[in-house]
């Protein structure tokens, strides 16, 4: 076996790929380290998680669930005795560190406003984001640099610059924590990264084939409804993950901007308090929980999401 | 759907008047594409934008909405230039974007180029590296918070298993020298991946025929790497320093949670000293001039950034 033949000019020889691989894997292993350390300590009893040195083997426990499902208050053991029996398995749980189940805690509430504010956020920016993309791909509009140009300029500024006169806006409007108020911001603040992605990919498909089916008695939405958009579902998946994963992310403006009935997962998790201190297992099983949405859909769709970033890089 | 004689009458008609004559006309479809995205915008962007001006202008304060407002021009503005506590959050926003930027294009690139030797598995690796980016950094702020305690945390735990230094020591959070290398580290261990993946788009953008044609001059790797690899990368790789010294510059929610902007105000980074002056402490009109004075910062750099970036991309 000679490695002279059988090597192309830009193939990388073997051993170069064997020390690449080295090191990938081993960036790629130390970098996963701190959310396997999340992922255990999700699992882990309270006096666990603090204990030190940091306990690598232990015995798993579903305490941190059951804590961020539920509101507790501690009881004397004498009044615990009295009880009726534990009826579910979290109720022992609890018993078991003399406190009762007061109720269940916002963390469920909270999820939802997250899946309702990001979904539909995503969906507005991302139906607008193609519309608009559309219109400036493939009609004459005036002024069409600068305007691209002050649409990508609106996410220059700091969150925190935008939130001062949002929120003074919301208070008069009444929107202050409102699902209605977040999602008008996450779309408005997403529609300028999709308008400009999907102009790209839309850039991309050829005109002829919509003037072809313009020929052929096709209206010019019809030929954007039936031509264009079968054509564009890849770029549109890939412009719908980014505004999702920044939507499903947001802090600054859900912390700043609602309080209580539409306040997403983000601010609520970091808030989650024990007794003396933050419940880490609690925290670490809410955002164990807040990942897995994520990190399925990027699984799904990593192929549209390399594209999408990369897109920003290549096509510009 | 078209009769015989529409048929055939539509087929005669020069294609321009065919567009036009069926559904709405073009212009009015581009107008009705458009405008609600461009209406959004004014709203929700704009709009607040040109009230922030005008507060900036006022001695406004949010929490107490009935007090006359009072003009004071530019008053705020030259208070804001004369501070010593808004010169030191720019200073420590400054420190974490020069080194965040040189941390994560330094490996990024160093990854991507890995990564392009393509060796077996390569796509699932990559895959792997790419989690932390996905994940919200307001939440990464506060594990990695737990991950930088003196005792407990994990963090502290190995660097004291590797160097010696007794974990009580090892003060990520509350130590004033370290604390900025704190919030550096869990940025560049968030956004690695996004540099590497620019840089990979770059890398792969490289035709073979170039390396085929240095490997026929007999060019040696280091060669082919400094004269073809860099240059054709270079437009990736600034399009991504653009990109995430943009964001680190606005940067609020990990830092925020993770050190408070502290111990004192160490890394107090501009966003957080703004949510300081607008939200705790209401000097609406004050935070609003400061809030203006960064929008015009970061795109007056962009616009000179960009620029250069066009340049090189002519080359």
């Amino acid at each position: 076996m000679s490695l002279a033949s059988a090597h192309s000019v830009v193939e990388p020889r073997p051993w170069t790929k064997r020390i690449a691989a080295v090191l990938v894997i081993a960036y790629a292993l130390i970098s996963i380290v701190p959310l396997l350390w999340i992922f255990a300590t999700s699992f882990k009893t309270p006096p666990d998680s603090i204990a030190y040195p940091p306990k690598i083997v232990f015995q798993p426990s579903v305490e941190g669930y059951c804590n961020l499902f539920t509101t507790r208050t501690r009881q004397e053991p004498g009044y615990i005795e009295s009880l009726p029996p534990a009826t579910t398995f979290c109720d022992e749980v609890t018993r078991k560190r003399n406190m009762v189940i007061a109720g269940p805690s916002n963390f469920v509430p909270r999820f939802i406003n997250s899946l309702v504010i990001a979904f539909g956020s995503t969906f507005c920016a991302v139906f607008l984001g193609t519309l608009a993309a559309y219109g400036f791909s493939r009609f004459k509009v005036p002024l069409i640099d600068d305007l691209l140009f002050f649409i990508l300029s609106t996410r220059m500024m700091p969150p925190i610059a935008v939130a001062i006169p949002i929120y003074l806006m919301y208070r008069e409007l009444g929107l202050n924590d409102t699902a209605l108020g977040m999602i008008l911001l996450y779309t408005s603040v997403n529609v300028s990264l999709a308008v400009w992605l999907l102009k790209g990919f839309i850039d991309e498909i050829p005109r002829e084939y919509e003037e072809a089916a313009m020929i052929d008695g096709y209206t010019r939405l019809q030929a954007f409804w039936k031509v264009v958009l079968p054509q564009a579902t890849t770029g549109i998946a890939a412009t719908a993950i980014f505004c999702l994963i920044f939507a499903w992310n947001e802090y600054a403006f859900a912390a700043l901007l609602t309080s209580g009935t539409a306040q997403t997962a983000p601010p609520f998790i970091p808030q989650i308090i024990g007794e003396g201190g933050q419940d880490w297992p609690a925290v670490a099983a809410g955002t164990t929980i807040f990942l897995v949405p994520i990190l399925v859909f990027t699984i799904l769709l990593r192929k549209q999401l390399l594209r999408g970033i990369t897109f920003g890089a290549v096509r510009k | 759907m078209l009769n015989r004689t529409a048929e055939s009458l539509a087929r005669a008609t020069p294609a321009p008047i065919a567009r036009r004559v069926r559904g709405l006309s073009d212009k009015g479809l581009a107008w009705l594409f458009i405008a609600p995205t461009i209406i959004l915008l004014l709203a929700i962007n704009i709009f607040p934008l040109f009230w922030a001006i005008g507060l900036s202008f006022t001695n406004y304060r949010a929490n107490r909405p009935n007090e006359p407002i009072k003009n004071v021009g530019l008053q705020n503005y030259e208070r804001i230039l004369g501070d010593a506590d808004i010169w030191h959050a720019m200073q420590a926003t400054a420190h974490f974007v020069v080194w965040t930027i040189v941390l994560q294009t330094v490996i990024g690139f160093m990854l991507a180029y890995l990564i392009d030797r393509k060796f077996r598995g390569h796509a699932f690796w990559t895959t792997i590296i790419l989690v932390p980016m996905m994940l919200s950094p307001a939440v990464v702020g506060n594990f990695w918070r737990f991950l930088y305690e003196p005792q407990i945390g994990l963090f502290s735990y190995a660097v004291s298993f590797i160097s010696g230094i007794p974990a009580t020591q090892v003060q990520m959070l509350s130590n004033v020298s370290l604390a900025p290398w704190s919030i550096i580290i869990v940025d560049t261990w968030m956004w690695t991946p996004y540099v590497m993946l620019i840089c990979l788009a770059g890398l792969r953008s490289i035709p073979d025929y170039i390396y085929e044609a240095a490997e026929v001059d007999r060019a040696s790797p280091w060669r082919q790497f400094w004269s073809i690899t860099l240059p054709m990368a270079l437009p990736f790789i600034m399009l991504a320093i653009l990109f995430r010294g943009i964001e680190n510059f606005k940067m609020f929610d990990m830092v925020n949670l993770l050190t408070g902007g502290g111990p004192g105000s160490t890394t107090e980074v501009a966003s957080i000293t703004l949510k300081r002056e607008a939200f705790e402490k209401w000097r609406t009109g004050y935070s609003s001039a400061f809030a203006i004075i960064l929008f015009v910062a970061v795109f007056g750099l962009a616009n000179i950034y960009v620029k250069a970036l066009n340049r090189v991309k002519q080359r």
